[in-house]
Formats: structure tokens, sequence, C-alpha cells
């Protein structure tokens, strides 16, 4: 049996195809503003890499900001079900998941791959991935290359500002300053950090301590959030897809 | 949502109510929490900016109000009944013309501080005098000076009416109007009760819209036989089995203020998920005035409003929540961080970890639409009940 999971985020969608217990396929997209036919042509494009047919999908659930809009699916379930599950999937030994999207993060505490609790940062991109993507800009520098560039870092820089807006032109003042990148950068991963390590205080950490979305793949900010809560902190080698994977998993399930 | 007939009813009431406002020969602008009974056997009518403020919110009118106070240098991080009101003065209108203006100003601490300086500006714009009846906050217990610190400006107060209508009080006539108040309490109590059935007759959103009896005519007779009414149609709704929404399957407490201008999206949104917002902490807390004694009215007048629901500690909150999540046998709490009301929203994380049931926290304001992101709520919201 096979079943699909689409996973509509804010910047990204993704899709995963799964048959019982094994990852088929999938593939991960820009959004564009029509969002049913983002989820159309990301479902249609891990159909292909799988060589697979539509009728062939037993069942589809969507997940993430756009799970609404997806016309074709049969149930949405909410991101923060879907990572709990997707992560459990992956890591059975999971028991916190913290998900940095593209505008929200999350911290979910998980049993036998239920939710237990989650907090939710309010409404402020700071602990955010747009906050790297500001950053970024700022640096002009490309989002995907922050975490390495960290990591060259001998010591770090403080941003003191916990508002994105504000930890941009603190940034820009660092840089007239004459400040090493890198070690601007990897002020940046912390105080992305501590936002998160915050949230997760509120929900409390347990081991394993998963880390899933985008902002995953960048190791300045995984080692940043290891030092904060400290402990070690597991990466699935495809972060970016946990939530879609929870989908198909639920979808299986039925 | 099966709507309740009586909401027809309390449009007119209410309508009544703020136009009587513009003929009455002193008119005092009054805090919710404030002992209006006083008031009424004064002759003096109250006027209630917040209830006006919970007007603004319901037709979604928060941030164009609030604008005109905070063109004037108000904050925005400020209360949105507080801008709303000092935004409508400047404007000079508002969704009824405006509110009459008043003779006094009558404000009482025991729901939030914010009220004082709020009346302060109010007195200076209107250049009419402010009477602050400062309650002592119980942390734990009450305690004999508490009480008398209070009755003692009672008295004052009621020197300070006297004063300025040259009327002086009729004892008997205030204890009409107190046990009027006890007996507009007590039937507002047995219909917010009623949700106790399952399914419940009634939502809380049912209690938020019709609650402004109880907040500004507390005391008449209107009040009584506003609720009387309510109590048949809801006692003919149990007798009948007809619930407010279909399929419950999940029942729910509400914390704090409501939203008003997202009534509707809130109340569709529990329907779509077989979800009943039962009862809440915020209308109940009227329920708490109903122990005002006919022998002593003015002494237990202060006792009364001394242990409003603002005024005590969190783990008195707790106990009260837990209260009602037994009496009501909900499956969770939703809990509004209302960033208008620091008093009701701070503690919030505190109590929830206090609760003997799961609950959620949504960031919102319950007036100023600005505050509410509608994908943020709906996600958090999902998330809760499909957890439950």
């Amino acid at each position: 049996m096979i079943s699909a999971g689409i996973d509509i985020g804010s910047l990204t969608a993704k899709c995963v195809l799964l048959e019982d217990s094994r990852i088929l396929a999938y593939s991960v997209q820009k959004v564009r503003p029509k969002l049913e036919e983002t989820a159309e042509e990301v479902f249609q494009e891990t159909l292909k890499i799988a060589g697979l047919k539509r009728e062939e999908v037993f069942r589809v659930f969507s997940t993430g900001y756009g799970r609404s809009r997806v016309r074709f699916a049969e149930k949405a379930v909410t991101e923060i079900t879907c990572h709990a599950v997707g992560a459990h999937f992956l890591i059975p030994t999971v028991r916190t998941v913290i998900d940095i999207g593209g505008q929200d993060s999350k911290v979910i505490a998980v049993e036998n791959g239920r939710v237990l609790n989650f907090a939710m940062n309010d409404k402020c991109s700071a602990g955010t991935g747009r906050f790297l993507e500001v950053m970024a800009a700022a640096l002009n520098l490309k989002v995907e290359k922050l975490g390495e560039i960290a990591l060259k870092a001998s010591k770090k820089i403080t941003i003191s500002s916990t508002c994105t807006v504000f930890a941009e032109s603190e940034v820009i003042s660092y840089i007239s300053a004459g400040e090493r990148v890198e070690e601007i950068v990897a002020g940046i991963c912390d105080a992305i950090a501590s936002r998160i390590a915050a949230l997760a205080s509120r929900v409390g950490v347990r081991e394993d301590v998963v880390l899933t979305g985008g902002v995953a793949k960048n190791l300045g900010v995984k080692k940043a959030l290891e030092e904060k809560l400290g402990v070690k902190i597991k990466v699935p080698e495809e972060p970016q897809i946990v939530g879609a994977l929870g989908a198909a998993v639920l979808a299986m399930r039925g | 949502m099966r709507k309740l007939k009586i909401s027809e009813k309390m449009r007119n009431l209410m309508a009544g109510y703020y136009m009587l406002g513009h003929s009455a020969e002193f008119r005092a602008w009054v805090t919710s929490g404030a002992p209006v009974e006083i008031l009424y056997a004064m002759d003096v009518y109250p006027v209630y900016p917040e209830n006006h403020g919970a007007l603004i919110g319901a037709a979604k009118l928060g941030s164009h109000y609030s604008d005109f106070a905070e063109r004037m240098g108000f904050s925005r991080d400020l209360c949105s009944y507080a801008r709303c009101d000092i935004g409508c003065v400047f404007a000079g209108t508002s969704p009824i013309g405006g509110l009459p203006k008043p003779s006094f100003l009558f404000a009482c601490n025991n729901i939030c501080n914010t009220v004082v300086k709020w009346y302060e500006v109010l007195s200076r714009i209107f250049k009419v005098p402010l009477f602050v009846l400062d309650m002592p906050f119980i942390r734990k217990e009450l305690k004999e000076y508490h009480l008398l610190y209070v009755e003692e400006q009672l008295y004052d107060f009621i020197r300070f009416v006297e004063k300025l209508t040259g009327n002086p009080l009729d004892d008997s006539k205030l204890r009409n109007v107190a046990m009027r108040s006890v007996e507009a309490v007590k039937l507002y109590g047995d219909c917010l009760k009623m949700a106790r059935y399952k399914p419940s007759p009634m939502t809380c959103f049912d209690a938020f819209i019709n609650m402004a009896p109880i907040v500004c005519l507390r005391g008449t007779e209107y009040a009584v036989n506003f609720y009387r009414e309510m109590k048949e149609e809801l006692e003919e709704r149990v007798k009948n089995g007809v619930s407010a929404i279909d399929n419950e399957r999940i029942r729910l407490l509400w914390d704090n203020i409501p939203i008003w201008y997202r009534l509707r999206w809130l109340s569709e949104f529990f329907e779509s998920k077989n979800a009943c917002l039962v009862a809440d902490t915020y209308t109940n807390a009227w329920t708490g005035f109903g122990t005002i004694k006919s022998t002593d009215v003015i002494s237990s007048l202060a006792e009364v409003y001394t242990v409003s629901y603002l005024n005590i500690g969190i783990d008195r909150m707790v106990e009260i929540i837990k209260g009602l999540i037994e009496f009501y046998e909900v499956d969770g709490v939703v809990m509004h961080s209302n960033r208008s009301c620091k008093p009701y929203s701070f503690g919030q994380y505190e109590i929830q970890k206090k609760l003997n049931v799961p609950s959620v926290i949504i960031e919102a304001d319950m007036v100023d639409e600005r505050a509410f992101s509608e994908a943020q709520i709906a996600t958090r919201l999902e998330a809760f009940l499909e957890n439950l």
C-alpha cells in the first residue's frame, strides 16, 4: 500500500511517498502564491521520481500552513502532530522534537509518537528561518552557507536584540565596524538558539532531541542549540521532509 | 451554533440602556468591577466604557478608534478598552454615537490598575471629579483590616456622591437595589450552570453575548427579568434535548476576556471540530457578586468586591478554575493570552501547569484585531484538539 504526505509550508512544499514503512521518494519545492498548484506540482514531481501513477497512491494527507488548500488530500493534519509522528518514524527514541520552519518554530514533547505538549513561537519572526534569511541578505550570503561559515568562527559576537528588524541593523553596524563575518554569523546562530531554548524550557527537554525543519540543516544553529540545552541533538538525514513524512505515515494508518 | 432567542431581547435592552443614559441627570463612568449598587441607589446612571469597548470590538472597529488615541501619543501596549474609550472621546463619536458625558468618574482597581490612570486621563479631559476606590490585592487570606479599609472608602464615596448630587443616600433604597442585584446574579449564575448538561444547551459565546445586562444593569429589575427569561429558554432547551451545537464530543473551558471581533470565527471553528466551549472564567466572575447581605449592605459590598476574580492570588484562581473544570466536566482549557489585559494574562503559564486537564494558550487581544494571527491560532487550536 502506498500513501502520500504533502506539507505546504510558508517557504517550501514537500511531498513524501511511503510504501508500508519504506520511503519511496520525496521532493522539496519553493512555494508559489497559488498553493493549490504548488501542491499538485510537488505531488506530480514526487510521483515522477518514484515512477508511480497517481492511482497507485491509496491515500493522501496534507499538513503545514497550506494544509487546507490541498484539495486532493483526504484529511488535513497540523504540522505539530505530523512532525511528532514523522520524527518518531525515523528515530523511535525521540522524546522532544524541535522544528524550526520558515515562519514558525515549535517544540513538541513526544511519547511513542504521540504529542504530549507543545509550544510555538509568538507573533514574531525571531527564532524562525525568516530570521536567518534576513540576516543572510544583510551579509550578502546564501542562507544555506550560514551554518558552515559559523563553524569557522573562533568566537562569536553577541547579537543582543531579540527582534529580527533590530538585529538586522545590529548586524549592519557590526559589518561597518569591520567585525569578522564568521563571528557575526556565529552570533546570529546563537541568537536564534536562545529563542528556541526559551521555548523549549516551557515544554521541558528530554532526550532524544530531534531537530527538524529546513533550519536543521544549519550546523551553526544545531551546535548553538546543543550548547544552550546541554544535550546532543539528532538531525534526520533530510530534516525538511519530516512533516510530510508524518502526514504520509498517518495516511497509511488511515 | 443555535442562537438563543433571548439575544434579540438583549440587543433591545442594551439599546434602551444606552439611550436612557443621555437623559439621566447624573451620570458616572464606572469600571466593570465597581459596586454599582450604590450608584443605582443614589439615582446616578452608570456608564460602562469597558462594555462600550467590547461593543466596538464586536463591531470590528477596535483599531479604527484606537488610532485616535494612538495619534495623541497613547501606546499600542495600553489596554485596548482604554485606547478605544479615549479614542472615541477624541473622535467625538463611536458605533453608538459616543457615550454620554460623565458628571463624575468612579474607578475601582479590583480588576486592574490601568483603570486608575485611564480614569485620571478622562478626568482631565472632561474636567470632572474622579473617585478611586482602592482595593487591596488579596494574595492569600482576606483579613478584617482589608475590609475596614474598603468599607471606609465606601462611606467616603457615598459622601462624595451626596455632595455632587445633593441627594442623601436612602438606606432602604440601597437595600432594595442590593437585593435586586443579588437576585439577578443568582439567576445569571443559574443560566451559566445550565451548561453542565450534556450536551450543553449553551456555549460560552452565548454567555459573552448576553453578559452586558449583568455588568451594566445589575441592581435593576431589567437584569432580573432578562436572566429569568434566559434561564427559562435554557431550561426549555434541556427539556427538549436541544443542544447548542450538533455532535458535542469535546467540552472545553475558555479563560480570559473574549476575542470580541472573532466570536463568530471561533464559535464556527470549534463547532466544526465537534467541540463545545461550555463555560468560561470571565462571565463566571460576575457570579461572585451574589453574597451581598440585606442586613449589612455596605460591609458585605466591601467583601464581595474585594475578592473579585482578578484581585486574588494565583492559587485561589487555580482553585476556581479547577472547580469549573470539575463542575462542567470539561476535557481541556483554551487560554487567551490577552495582550490588553495584563492581570488576567499574567500567570497563565503558571496556572496551566497546575491544572489537571490539558490546556492551550493562544495569543491575541480582546478588541485590537491587529493582534490576531489567524493561521497561527488555527494551527495551535487544531493541534490541541487533535491530541486531546
